[in-house]
């Protein structure tokens, strides 16, 4: 393990009391603080950490976020609801769709907005994927932070996998901005819906094969076996969400308890840890992943034929083709990309179960067509936040170990 | 069928339990799709939270929203966004403030709120009585100014860039080419009603065919007649071209034909 540090304080009469000088020939040993980040590559990101140090021993972590802060609140106040949707990709650019997904829910959850049902299974289907793709990182970048390389080259096959299925279905590769307020974008071709199918079947081996390395591996598990652990009730209290909730040993899934779109109709388990540390952690994203391969399973067997999208024309433009004939078509059209569609005044937050945890959108509408406030609960402000006592009395070592548990992703915190 | 946002089941009979529970504190409560927002008043708010957690059972506070209204005399807003895991169940706590007056900090209930509650003080510059690290989170190192305050302007007031001089990153007041432009878009489908100046006698006109778009009503807008003014370019200024990119730019190279130059051998052509 080979962590960069800088010593920045080291003044040895730090914690002297006046009347207690040192005698010639004594040693004196106190507490250093050092700087870890922002430039670090098991940082996943722009983190700077504050740590001070008792020997090997981490005493106190201040965790200093914002380097990535971008002010996409602000900016999202100033555009119209359509426009606001590129900033969601942006934010947690690991799992782009999931943050447009808690963004739409909420926009129709103001307009009581009606959405056909072959689009509940396509945003179903692509945030199942979501899901897959980024584990596949955290897994792997997990792994890799705790010394093996290996399963993260395979595990980077996988996910350029599901990267390359986002681009077949949204042109895109991270960036989708393929869910829309009504529907999605474009419906998904039968080759790529085949494609996707082909995808599970030879690949999740892959991936199998790559847990199967480090799952039982020794090195693997004392690395992380008892290595920050979280009770439930400390878990609640720092309102943990997702996988660190459920590795606390709290079965709480929104997709079951607060289910939305047609998760509902799934079939899928929650895994449940039971020690609360990294290790579990890491096998309850591990089991994740499979579950998601089955509700993507059960989406491309169930998926009903029919609309993308609403048919409203007030919110969702209509085909080009139909432009070109109808005079009405082309007039939403020009209304809906200039002027954009106007919601309803009034507050809601919206969370869904995004790969990292709840993710919220808490919106205030105003009745104009632009958004009052969209404040954005990212997952990572939370857990990272907990660090503190979550690396207390670990040695400095763990600090990889603990910040890929928590799956901390910088453009969705610092937003 | 209706939205596919998270179904959420109501609890019955929460609203007037919780009222009779927190007593005085309680100031108003909304239902709005399915989400349950109470108005509690500001120094009581911790009061009310612990009953909430504790008798009510809503065990994690998920979210700190600040919310601005300029025009309201207490301007802001703050939203704690309370879960009931064991229930299922979400409510929204509200309390009110203005620059001056601090909220009580929840941090003795949940450590969460140390950081929620310092991104409000960063972005809106409330601030918590009783949070023991009230600190900047998000903005700069030195940052001044609260930037989610509708009066901060969406540009902000510096920019910074790696200055070659100096060696290093300089803040400067942000220079913009072009103004920010922002469109009137208060005109929906159904149209306000707009009044030529002038024609102030004249009937309102009728507002335009009614829409099925859910838009919540059309918003009254109230056109405001102001003196016509001729769009003039007299300056450079005026012309929106904004300033000279550098002064390299503002050099003719040697090789650009003169002006006079040019005519007077046509002149001549012209005369023989």
């Amino acid at each position: 393990m080979t962590t960069q540090i800088d010593i920045l304080v080291g003044s040895p009469t730090d914690k002297l009391a006046p009347g207690n000088k040192p005698t010639a020939g004594d040693q004196t040993v106190s507490n250093y603080t050092i700087n870890f980040g922002p430039q670090h590559p098991a940082a996943h990101g722009v983190l700077r950490l504050i740590m001070e140090l008792d020997g090997e021993i981490v005493e106190r972590v201040d965790p200093h976020i914002g380097l990535l802060h971008r002010g996409t609140e602000k900016l999202i106040e100033y555009r119209t609801y359509a426009q606001a949707l590129p900033y969601f990709d942006r934010l947690d650019y690991c799992s782009p769709m999931c943050m447009e997904h808690s963004y739409v829910l909420a926009i129709e959850k103001l307009m009581g907005l009606e959405v056909p049902l072959r689009a509940q299974y396509v945003r179903v289907l692509m945030a199942e994927l979501t899901r897959i793709s980024n584990h596949m990182l955290n897994l792997g970048s997990h792994i890799m932070d705790v010394g093996a390389m290996t399963p993260n080259l395979w595990l980077f096959e996988v996910r350029e996998d599901t990267l390359q299925l986002y681009e077949a279905v949204s042109g895109a590769r991270m960036h989708a901005n393929y869910f829309r307020v009504g529907g999605v974008h474009q419906d998904i071709p039968e080759k790529v819906l085949a494609d996707m199918a082909t995808f599970l079947d030879k690949r999740m081996p892959l991936f199998e094969d790559a847990i199967s390395l480090v799952a039982d591996n020794r090195i693997f598990k004392q690395r992380n076996v008892d290595i920050g652990t979280v009770s439930k009730e400390d878990a609640l209290a720092w309102g943990f969400s997702g996988p660190m909730i459920r590795a606390a040993g709290i079965p709480w899934d929104l997709r079951r308890s607060q289910p939305y779109e047609v998760y509902d109709r799934m079939e899928f388990d929650i895994p449940v840890g039971t020690r609360g540390d990294c290790y579990d952690r890491f096998m309850v994203r591990v089991e994740e992943v499979r579950q998601s391969a089955r509700i993507m399973r059960q989406c491309l067997k169930e998926m009903p034929s029919g609309p993308i999208a609403t048919l409203d024309r007030k919110v969702f433009p209509p085909k080009r083709a139909e432009m070109k004939q109808s005079m009405e078509a082309l007039i939403h059209h020009f209304k809906l990309y200039t002027e954009g569609y106007h919601v309803p005044a009034g507050e809601v937050y919206v969370a869904t179960e995004s790969p990292k945890g709840e993710f919220g959108v808490y919106l205030v509408a105003d009745g104009t067509n632009k958004p009052y406030r969209c404040k954005i609960r990212p997952t990572a402000f939370s857990h990272l936040q907990a660090m503190d006592f979550m690396m207390k009395g670990h040695m400095l070592a763990d600090t990889t170990a603990v910040l890929s548990a928590i799956d901390v992703v910088f453009g969705e915190c610092d937003r | 069928m209706s939205s596919p946002a998270p179904l959420i089941k109501a609890r019955e009979g929460l609203v007037d339990a919780y009222r009779v529970a927190i007593g005085d504190a309680f100031v108003a409560s909304r239902d709005y799709v399915g989400e349950l927002t109470v108005t509690v008043t500001r120094d009581r708010l911790v009061e009310a939270c612990r009953i909430a957690r504790d008798k009510f059972g809503y065990q994690q506070l998920m979210e700190i929203a600040g919310v601005d209204y300029p025009e309201r005399p207490e301007r802001f807003e703050v939203n704690y966004h309370l879960l009931s895991v064991t229930h299922n169940h979400r409510i929204r706590i509200k309390v009110t403030t203005d620059e001056d007056t601090p909220v009580p900090s929840v941090t003795g209930l949940w450590p969460v709120a140390g950081w929620l509650e310092r991104e409000v003080f960063d972005l809106y510059g409330v601030t918590f009585s009783g949070n023991p690290d009230l600190r900047r989170i998000l903005t700069d190192y030195g940052f001044e100014g609260y930037p989610l305050r509708k009066d901060f302007p969406q540009t902000g007031y510096v920019e910074l860039r790696y200055s070659e001089a100096e060696k290093r990153v300089v803040y400067e007041p942000v220079q913009l080419p072009q103004d920010f432009r922002n469109f009137d878009f208060l005109m929906p489908w159904e149209g306000p009603e707009y009044r030529l100046p002038g024609d102030e006698k004249a009937e309102a006109q009728a507002p335009g065919a009614p829409s099925p778009a859910p838009a919540g009503g059309p918003q009254k807008v109230e056109a405001k007649a102001q003196p016509p003014q001729p769009k003039t370019t007299d300056t450079p200024a005026k012309t929106g071209a904004g300033a000279k990119a550098n002064k390299a730019a503002t050099k003719k190279s040697k090789a650009a034909p003169k002006a006079k130059a040019s005519t007077k051998p046509r002149a001549k052509k012209g005369d023989a």
